[in-house]
């Protein structure tokens, strides 16, 4: 009789425990490997020489902007999100790779991801990791994230030392500077339990200060606020693309 | 004989013993939990920053007031946070017109109370400042105010033992980083509540106002509660109240941070609470009393003059209307709060 209910018992909790088992997500990852360059030449700090449309020569010095928010779309159009924000920052090797955890098995054709940081990751306080103030990305007098700093020299410049200094952010209209990027992908992406998938993406710098605003050095050598943060947020909105997949 | 021998030694050593009891009696800093709970006082509207996200602790609030009152946070080591904001002023500046930082170097704008801040949505005069968490950085880094870093700071605090043993107990993480330093400071500063004023005694039946003071009352309801809206006495907005732009400061208020001429001139309703002790008075400390400040709202504001519409439209008031609202000006001051334990320097510096 005990014996029986024993093993009733233990059927039971068996049972139990198979409905309640779940197969393990299959999920992957994805490596993303960011590329800086100016125009058809590799992004060297300090050293090198580029040209603008102008045909004014610069040298950069610093070159780092934040991405997050990254999302991927598969062949039905369902999108997938990743949370959270990198620094990608020339001077810091590692930097340029990173890695978005949990992506499901699945065939990808395009990638999204906020150039910035939107509203409310600018207006929720004290924050660490990524958009820790200790970044030097953050503006303590006027509250909000720098997204993107370009630093460097041009003969062109007529500030001090002849400097460059390109420090663009702001998340409030008529201000706001921030930017969504959608890349497609050469061919559909596949995450499964085989590849490690990588992709790679290019920012291409030389277009802060081409495109719909051709930006004139003698003019034009200084953005720490919002004068003009919106010009060249519209000239960087399309210096992306994905070169490798 | 050998009796009288041990009371010549046990006597002064109980002495000794009385003695460095009351020495370090600190009871009057020590912070209990309950000195800690946040509690909406009555009739108050719901806070903006969420206490939940950080909720205080004594251990988180006694850093919070350490930091606070600690030159450490400037880079040579002269002014805290408190040199500008005095307890006593309900954490303004007395007699200052414009803030004094490092160096004797002299600021644009005079320093406002730190009071109900948990009720504000934005900070500073013109509002540049978006959370309470983050606002310490903007004195912080501001080279005419503390002039630091806060790489610096953290290297400087994970040096110093006290602290070092402070953040372990006040922040399961442990670690001094700016976040650890953000909120312990929004933890104290975020408590600096004031809800105890005769005027509110007298809305919550417990105390009476004079004559004089219930009449300045209904002017104050009739004229100025549009903006500076009970209970807070501000309504978070920001308005140009027609002072004419100071030729030397050159502030324009909101419209220097986004560059939009609807906003030339606008400065934050300021709440009124303990304005007694506030002195002097507007964004840049132009008037001295409060008589001035009724003075400038009674003028003739024209059309051209960018004016708020309320004062376009125009505040008639008699002098004795004046002195009765002045009155009641002064029934906002609450000395439960000036004098709160809590908020005291526990170095006594300042
Ligand atoms: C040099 C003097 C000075 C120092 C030091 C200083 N402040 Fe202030 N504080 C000011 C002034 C001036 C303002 C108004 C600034 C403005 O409107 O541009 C202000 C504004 C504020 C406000 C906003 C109040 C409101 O209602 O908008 C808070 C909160 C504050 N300070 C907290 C602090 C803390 C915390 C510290 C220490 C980390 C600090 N202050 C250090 C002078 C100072
Ligand atoms: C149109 C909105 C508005 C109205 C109406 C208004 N105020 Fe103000 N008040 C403000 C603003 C905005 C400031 C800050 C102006 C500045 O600094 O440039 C201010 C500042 C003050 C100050 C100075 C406080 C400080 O800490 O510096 C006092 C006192 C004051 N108001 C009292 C009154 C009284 C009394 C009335 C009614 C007779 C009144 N206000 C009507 C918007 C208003």
């Amino acid at each position: 009789m005990v014996k029986k209910l024993v093993y009733s018992v233990l059927c039971i909790a068996a049972l139990v425990a198979a409905m309640s088992f779940t197969p393990p997500p299959e999920c992957g990852s994805l490596t993303i490997h960011f590329v800086n360059r100016v125009g058809d030449k590799p992004l060297v700090l300090d050293s090198v020489l580029y040209k603008n449309s102008l045909g004014q020569s610069y040298t950069v010095s610093m070159f780092k902007y934040y991405v997050g928010n990254f999302h991927l779309k598969n062949k039905q159009g369902k999108e997938i999100v990743s949370k959270g924000y990198f620094l990608i920052n020339q001077e810091d090797e590692k930097s340029m790779e990173i890695t978005l955890d949990s992506i499901p098995f699945g065939e990808y054709k395009s990638i999204g991801f906020t150039l910035g940081v939107d509203s409310i990751d600018n207006s929720s306080g004290a924050q660490s990791g990524a958009l820790d103030p200790v970044k030097g990305m953050f503006w303590a007098w006027n509250t909000g994230y720098i997204f993107l700093k370009m630093e460097g020299i041009s003969s062109a410049s007529t500030s001090t030392g002849k400097r460059l200094e390109f420090h663009i952010g702001g998340y409030k209209a008529p201000n706001n500077c921030i930017r969504e990027i959608e890349l497609k992908f050469k061919n559909p992406l596949k995450i499964n339990e085989e590849n490690n998938s990588v992709v790679k993406i290019k920012a291409d710098a030389s277009h802060l200060f081409s495109g719909q605003n051709p930006i004139d050095f003698s003019k034009l050598s200084s953005v720490t606020d919002f004068h003009n943060a919106n010009h060249i947020a519209d000239n960087y909105s399309d210096m992306f693309s994905v070169i490798e997949n | 004989m050998k009796s009288k021998r041990i009371y010549f030694f046990v006597f002064p050593l109980l002495v000794l013993i009385l003695l460095a009891g009351f020495i370090t009696d600190n009871s009057y800093f020590t912070i209990t939990p309950k000195d800690v709970e946040f509690k909406i006082p009555q009739g108050f509207p719901k806070p903006f920053y969420d206490f939940k996200n950080n909720t205080p602790t004594p251990a988180g609030f006694v850093l919070g007031r350490k930091l606070f009152y600690d030159p450490i946070l400037s880079k040579d080591s002269s002014i805290s946070c408190g040199f500008c904001h005095m307890r006593i002023a309900g954490f303004a500046h007395i007699d200052h017109a414009l803030s004094h930082g490092i160096n004797g170097l002299i600021g644009k704008r005079n320093v406002p109370p730190l009071e109900n801040l948990a009720w504000g949505n934005s900070f500073m005069w013109d509002g540049r400042i978006n959370h309470l968490e983050v606002q310490p950085l903007a004195p912080i880094t501001s080279p005419i105010e503390m002039n630091e870093t806060i790489a610096h700071i953290i290297e400087k605090l994970q040096r110093n033992k006290d602290y070092a043993a402070m953040f372990k107990t006040a922040f399961n993480d442990s670690v001094v980083n700016s976040k650890n330093i953000l909120k312990a400071l929004a933890q104290f500063t975020g408590l600096m509540i004031s809800s105890n004023s005769r005027y509110d005694k007298y809305m919550r039946g417990e105390d009476t106002l004079s004559a004089a003071e219930l009449n300045g009352l209904q002017l104050f309801r009739d004229n100025c509660d549009q903006c500076h809206k009970e209970p807070l006495f501000t309504d978070n907005t920001f308005r140009n109240t027609g002072l004419p732009m100071d030729t030397n400061l050159k502030d324009s208020g909101v419209a220097a941070i986004n560059g939009d001429m609807k906003d030339y001139m606008k400065f934050k309703v300021p709440t009124l609470r303990n304005v007694e002790m506030t002195y002097p008075y507007m964004h840049d400390g132009r008037f001295r009393t409060l008589k001035q400040v009724m003075d400038h709202y009674t003028k003739k504001f024209t059309a051209e003059s960018h004016a708020d519409p309320i004062l376009i439209k125009g505040i008639q008031l008699t002098e004795l209307d004046k002195a009765d609202i002045i009155a009641f000006l002064k029934t906002l001051t609450d000395q439960t709060f000036l004098h709160d334990r809590r908020f005291a320097d526990p170095s006594g510096h300042y």
